[in-house]
């Protein structure tokens, strides 16, 4: 029988998570409403409301202990939701890149622009296609870019050290299709001499990329004409005239990819099956904001499934600490518990009593990690080597509320269940061994 | 040491609350044995004895761009230089293009400078007469379900055959297998091919190498050996820069990820919980056990022994937890590489890991068992009977 309840308490607790991880806040704010209404309108609630406030008020004298709940879920709330973020500024990012009225052309099959190449013939007939936007002159928005690797010396490391930046070429029209490129600092590159823009996250991670400043890129040196944000991962590249970059890298005439604005995004599909039915061109175009999703989604998953297997593991570690410390909570007030249900209080107040007092203080240590995390990570730059590109990306990561809200479900189901299992066996203890036992 | 029963029986007097502490000590050594083997496995990438003997010699420019094969000819005659090889970046993937392998095309004497993977010498020799014949490593071949004889395609992200076409056939003739799984790890994966069958079907090479892989006779001159190869090609349009193996992953990792970093932010987090929560348990156990240690000492147990056993039993707590969660940690490990079918090919929890667990747990188990340890030597006896 007692085998039979502890089963059932089990398979409870796992519905009760499985609902609860699927549940969006108004549905959270509607239990809680619901629970307040039971507790002030029907009799068991104001009992269960009496019982709790007892508790909470003895709660002063059970500080350590109750400060082992609170830390120990703040603890699993900020890593996990500063891993979260890592993930969501990563994806942020990347997704920032790309929209819905630019695509980007590459030879077919191609993973990425590194690995593309167009010759002189395909690019001239990418532009002609129909669908793309034009500038005042009529000149169709077209860009056709040479993406490369380049070395230079980082800031953080050793003397000889040197890590990689994406190097674009990009055509004159590459600023009108992607307008949310600013210069910041200094001035553009001159087209046809060997001079460099540079984004602002590749300026804060390798050294002498200061406008004026001159920087050699394998045997070259190049100037550093001004600095450019953009707000997405372009500002990890570097930026100079294509046919400059072409001739150094010995790509001739020849192109990676060519990007263009769309006349509007319903443009693209007539875009798209244009190039499809040229027999002259194999190539495959995208949106740039698929490009961009495609290339941060493997990534962004990886960081998340490491993110929530460490915060599952914390968590176990966690909800074992909440039960240490409620089964001790109960045990305490063994007697004060025997003496409500001796006087005719029922089993279910005193549960509900236990749990509150469980969720409230996961509910304190679900606030104070998720603000810690965003205290201290939110904005916080990383970088990595971007899937994709052949350069580093940095960016930002993003405490969104939607994380700090997963954050407190993780907290208030680790309370749950912390709870729960105490709760119960208060609420089954036999009133006449708790009275007698000291 | 004689004491030790009595230290285990007041350890599991209440067994509840002490598989609950331990069950969350586990938590956090689990979490640690998995992190830390992450981390070693990006720190200890490359820093084998092989490794060290190697230089690579890659574009000062960037690591996409290539080299011509005129200089393999020149580093052969550096001085002090052993054997070297080339290779080019296949850029390979199978199936659907986000499905890359790690695919070389080689030079015939690849394998000599790579002693520590293993293939027979039929597989070697078949290799080198099979124009379209790979080399294959275990895990890629598990990966794809693969055997060897097997005729496969694969399409290189970048280079077309003459036809435009980028579907290549390639046929599997042996296997490659790293003789120790720490270090060579990377080869379980990796899928060879011929340089020549390469550079004779796509017209995008004409002869260019990617990098050259150098073994040098003394590693002590590995440095020299750098410079004089780097010298070989100073002011031209392909100046080189070669790095030993070791430097150059290391140089990889750290663009990857600031592991260490990471490891340290989450574990810092995790083990200030512990030691919170394992501190509470011990002062809850010691709280209660007062009159029982005031009998202990009353019997003629001194304070120092009493103040050893309080210590020993919250040591051997924080000892038993920690062994079971790095225990748990090395069954797991395999389970999550297997599980990925090769995708994620995390390391053993290895030799050094352990070392810093153990010391962790001794130190650990120290702080958490000091100020619980330091009441019970104050307590006086009489007060203590008497329940005051």
């Amino acid at each position: 029988m007692a085998f039979l309840r502890n089963l059932g308490l089990v398979v409870l607790t796992i519905a009760v998570l499985a609902g609860w991880v699927a549940l969006p806040w108004p549905g959270a704010v509607a239990i809680a409403v619901l629970l307040a209404l039971w507790m002030v309108l029907t009799r068991r609630g104001r009992q269960a409301g009496s019982v709790t406030s007892v508790g909470i008020s003895t709660l002063q004298q059970r500080l350590g202990s109750s400060a082992v709940i609170v830390v120990g879920i703040a603890g699993v709330v900020a890593v996990l939701v500063a891993l979260l973020a890592m993930a969501e500024g990563y994806g942020q990012t990347l997704r920032a890149t790309g929209s819905n009225d630019t695509a980007v052309v590459m030879r077919g099959a191609s993973a990425s622009e590194v690995m593309s190449v167009l010759d002189h013939n395909s690019v001239t007939l990418i532009s002609q296609a129909p669908g793309i936007a034009r500038d005042a002159k009529g000149e169709p928005l077209a860009s056709a870019e040479v993406v490369v690797a380049a070395n230079l010396p980082v800031k953080k490391g050793g003397p000889d050290e040197e890590g990689s930046v994406q190097l674009r070429g990009v055509g004159e029209q590459a600023f009108l299709i992607r307008p949310n490129v600013k210069i910041i600092d200094g001035q553009r590159f001159q087209p046809g001499l060997r001079e460099l823009i540079v984004g602002k996250g590749a300026a804060k991670q390798f050294r002498g990329l200061v406008p004026g400043h001159e920087v050699r890129l394998g045997s070259q040196v190049w100037k550093v004409a001004g600095v450019f944000a953009s707000g997405d991962a372009m500002e990890s590249e570097i930026w100079a005239d294509a046919n400059v970059v072409a001739d150094t890298y010995r790509r001739g005439s020849s192109r990676a990819s060519v990007t263009v604005r769309l006349a509007d995004p319903q443009a693209f599909k007539a875009f798209k099956t244009a190039l499809e039915a040229d027999p002259q061109l194999k190539v495959d175009a995208s949106t740039t904001l698929d490009y961009y999703s495609k290339q941060s989604e493997k990534m962004t998953q990886l960081i998340r499934i490491i993110g929530i297997t460490v915060g599952v593991i914390m968590a176990i570690g966690a909800m074992f600490g909440a039960l240490n410390t409620m089964f001790a909570a109960v045990a305490t007030r063994a007697r004060e518990i025997a003496t409500l249900r001796a006087i005719g209080f029922p089993g279910l107040p005193v549960v509900v009593a236990v749990m509150l007092e469980t969720m409230l203080l996961a509910l304190i240590g679900g606030v104070f990690g998720g603000l810690l995390a965003w205290a201290i990570f939110n904005g916080y730059s990383a970088s990595t080597l971007a899937a994709g590109t052949v350069g580093q990306l940095s960016f930002e990561l993003k405490v969104t509320p939607a994380l700090l809200w997963t954050g407190l479900k993780w907290a208030l189901a680790i309370g749950f269940i912390g709870g729960l299992f105490p709760a119960v066996r208060a609420a089954r203890l036999p009133v006449t061994t708790a009275l007698r036992e000291l | 040491m004689k004491y030790l029963h009595l230290v285990w029986a007041s350890l599991f007097r209440r067994k509840t609350r002490t598989i609950l502490t331990l069950v969350s000590i586990i938590a956090a050594f689990l979490l640690f044995g998995l992190l830390d083997a992450v981390r070693t496995s990006f720190n200890e990438a490359g820093q084998s004895a092989n490794g060290a003997q190697r230089l690579q010699t890659g574009s000062k420019l960037s690591f996409i761009q290539t080299l011509p094969l005129s200089l393999y000819a020149q580093i052969q005659q550096v001085p002090g230089v052993k054997n070297a090889t080339y290779a080019n970046w296949f850029g390979g993937a199978y199936q659907d293009p986000h499905n890359q392998v790690f695919s070389f095309a080689v030079a015939p004497n690849y394998l000599d400078l790579y002693p520590e993977v293993e293939t027979s010498a039929a597989e070697r020799k078949a290799f080198d007469s099979t124009r379209i014949g790979a080399l294959v490593g275990e895990k890629l071949m598990q990966r794809f379900k693969w055997k060897v004889g097997d005729t496969i395609p694969l399409q290189s992200t970048i280079f077309p055959d003459r036809e435009g076409s980028k579907n290549w056939k390639f046929q599997i003739v042996g296997v490659l297998r790293a003789k120790d799984k720490k270090t060579g790890g990377f080869f379980d994966q990796m899928f060879l091919l011929n340089w020549k069958y390469f550079d004779d079907t796509t017209p995008y090479n004409r002869g260019q190498v990617g990098w050259y892989v150098t073994r040098v006779a003394d590693v002590n001159q590995a440095d020299r050996i750098a410079k004089a190869i780097d010298a070989l090609s100073a002011n031209s349009d392909h100046e080189t820069r070669t790095q030993t193996e070791q430097a150059a992953t290391a140089s990889w990792m750290k663009q990857l990820a600031d592991i260490g970093f990471i490891v340290a932010s989450i574990m810092g987090a995790v083990f200030f919980t512990l030691l919170l929560l394992a501190g509470n348990t011990m002062m809850q156990a010691v709280r209660e056990r007062t009159s029982e240690l005031a009998v202990l000492k009353t019997i003629g147990f001194s304070n120092g022994s009493v103040l050893a056993m309080v210590l020993a039993e919250s040591v051997l707590l924080l000892a038993l937890g920690g062994l079971i969660g790095m225990g748990l940690a090395v069954l797991i490990v395999p389970l999550v590489s297997g599980a990925s079918g090769g995708m994620l090919n995390l390391p053993t929890v290895g030799r050094d890991s352990w070392l810093l667990g153990l010391s962790l747990m001794l130190l650990f188990g120290a702080m958490v068992g000091a100020l619980p340890a330091r009441s019970a030597m104050r307590l006086k006896i009489v007060d203590a009977l008497a329940g005051r």
